[in-house]
């Protein structure tokens, strides 16, 4: 177990790296970062200027090696637009995307997997009708568009919840539903598929044999093993979830980490950009290993294959 | 049962392969309305110039916010109205289509190349070469697509083009992991062995031998990832960073309309109700193709 554990770390912190120097090149390499600060009007002695004060001048493996130095010490530069620390700026604005994050998960698991068992149970009812109609439905929703339909319906028409902000739990009731609902299809499709191959397993007819409850084969016997792939979809979900918050937290002004990726995107800031691109592959590359783990420490035979 | 014809030669004739697949299509019903709504905007696209009286640039600052036809006080000359510039929301709506089919297809295009490519070489040569495209897929996972293409976006400058080469060079994970395990499975088969056996050259065995297997496969991840990408320019788009104004693409539409949308919801509804039936059509279509291909995999 600790040599996996050892090599999937080992892979993990690889790939970090790896996602920095690609990011970090595609930003210094698509267009003239200079010229982005200095703006439409600025001369030629301004952009060399700039160029001096921020060391683009410098070749870029100077600046990047430069870059992750610091960035292993926790500090990510300073911010061009908003003048002061790119770390500090994303810690005040991480803690309202991760709380986002874990509600959002939490409604998806909440919804999906309930749906995806009763599904299972009685294939083709009304409710797995129901459930199958939800996923499609949620695939092929542009999120941004149904924010924007949930503000007309819940803040316009019957004044329920609040349209933008965060500052009550109210403010979160609509970018939950909105980022969960992105992520139930797959978990409610995965939980359905699981849930079928188990309940066909010959453990079940024999626990059904011997006298078990149903509620005691559905959940103890059946659902324990049907939801093991689901927790690695799960974590994978949660990663792509926090990249996804982008979107919904521009939809609902929600002032965390996603929006302030919009913020700066528009406005060039590169350090920040930069640092939260590292940062949300960072949570995805963790959240998937942290599965990883669990699986292997679930199921041995992971371990050695 | 006392009704059902006897079991004779004559009741059980052969199927033709060819009949049975046509009865798997006709039996599917989310293939089939994927099939037509895709047929329908297909259409809308190619013959937008016929279509639309009015051309999607053309403003009128005295026919703005027209509402469509099923409002009081519409006007026949602009079906679904006109937004906040007086240009014609079907005029846009049909050009719109243009843009999303364009990026959905060449988008799958370029990424279908690379990720296949990737993918063919991992599953066919395995051992390091396998390692080295693992290794690229977990990078490019763990790079958050929005976030990367918007900032990549917003660098270059935002134009059709730009939008398509990013999100073409960003998409091809599925590809790569899809082509990887379906090649895996066939490698080791009797036909690759005897091809090899009688000295065939590695491309041709992969040209046809292993590519002919595996392209149902690409094609249902293809338009899976069409649908993908579709998603993502609106979504670009609607945040400012994607196609720019006066393109009429749907997610551009939708975010034009949003400063309106207490007034006239029609406006963020029209667009949004196109592209989600553009990529629900997609996606059954998918799934569709995958159950008719496939139908041991269906589940």
């Amino acid at each position: 177990m600790l040599a996996f554990a050892l090599k999937r770390l080992g892979l993990a912190v690889l790939v970090t790296f790896t996602v920095s120097v690609i990011s970090f090149s595609l930003l210094h390499l698509s267009g003239d970062p200079a010229a982005a600060i200095a703006g439409e009007n600025a001369t030629a002695a301004d952009i060399a200027a700039i160029n001096r004060q921020f060391g683009f001048d410098r070749p870029l493996t100077v600046q990047y090696t430069d870059w992750l130095w610091k960035a292993l010490h926790g500090d990510f530069g300073e911010s061009y637009y908003f003048k002061m620390p790119v770390a500090d700026l994303i810690s005040d604005r991480l803690s309202i995307t991760m709380l986002l994050g874990v509600c959002s998960i939490s409604f998806a698991l909440l919804t999906a997997v309930p749906l995806g068992v009763a599904a299972a149970v009685r294939p083709n009812s009304l409710i797995d009708r129901t459930a199958l109609f939800l996923s499609v439905a949620g695939q092929a929703m542009p999120s941004f568009w149904f924010g924007l339909i949930m503000i007309v319906v819940f803040s316009i028409k019957f004044r329920l919840l609040p349209p933008s902000g965060s500052e009550t739990w109210r403010h979160f009731i609509m970018p939950t539903v909105v980022l969960g609902y992105y992520a139930m299809p797959a978990i409610m499709r995965l939980t359905r598929a699981g849930m079928l191959e188990v309940l066909n397993a010959d453990y079940i007819r024999t626990a059904r044999a011997k006298g078990a409850g149903a509620g005691r084969v559905l959940f103890k016997h059946a659902l324990r093993n049907a939801i093991v792939p689901v927790v690695s979809l799960s974590a994978v979900q949660m990663g792509f979830m926090l990249g996804g918050s982008i979107v919904v937290e521009a939809i609902f002004a929600l002032h965390g980490a996603g929006y302030l990726a919009w913020e700066s995107i528009s406005r060039h800031d590169l350090p920040t950009v930069q640092a939260l691109i590292l940062i949300f592959s960072c949570f995805y590359i963790l959240f998937t290993l942290l599965s990883d783990l669990a699986n292997a420490w679930l199921d041995p035979r992971i371990r050695v294959g | 049962m006392a009704n059902a014809p006897a079991l004779t030669a004559e009741t059980i004739v052969a199927i033709s392969p060819g009949a049975m697949l046509r009865r798997r299509i006709f039996g599917h019903y989310g293939l089939l309305f994927g099939l037509s709504v895709l047929a329908l905007v297909v259409a809308a696209a190619v013959f937008a110039p016929l279509l639309a009286d009015h051309n999607p640039y053309t403003q009128d600052l005295f026919a703005r916010m027209k509402p469509p036809f099923w409002m009081a006080g519409w006007d026949p000359d602009h079906l679904l109205g006109t937004d906040q510039l007086g240009r014609d929301y079907l005029a846009r709506l049909l050009y719109g289509a243009r843009i999303s089919l364009l990026i959905g297809i060449v988008t799958a295009l370029i990424s279908g190349m690379i990720g296949t490519a990737l993918g063919v070489a991992a599953g066919y040569f395995g051992g390091k070469v396998d390692l080295v495209v693992t290794f690229l897929i977990n990078v490019r996972l763990a790079m958050p697509v929005v976030l990367v293409a918007l900032a990549i976006v917003a660098l270059f400058g935002g134009s059709l083009q730009i939008v398509i080469l990013v999100l073409g060079f960003l998409l091809w994970d599925r590809f790569a992991v899809v082509m990887r395990s379906s090649v895996m499975q066939i490698r080791g088969l009797e036909y690759v062995n005897a091809a090899r056996a009688i000295g065939c050259s590695t491309t041709r065995i992969v040209l046809s031998e292993i590519m002919p297997n595996v392209v149902n496969n690409l094609i249902v991840v293809m338009t899976l990832e069409m649908a993908h990408a579709i998603l993502l320019e609106a979504a670009l788009s609607f945040l400012g960073l994607g196609v720019q104004p006066p393109t009429p693409s749907w997610g551009l539409m939708i975010s034009e309309g949003k400063e309106m949308m207490l007034f006239q919801p029609w406006l963020i509804t029209i667009p949004g109700v196109a592209l989600f039936l553009l990529v629900l059509a997609i996606n059954l279509l998918g799934d569709g193709l995958r159950d008719v291909t496939a139908p041991e995999a269906k589940g």
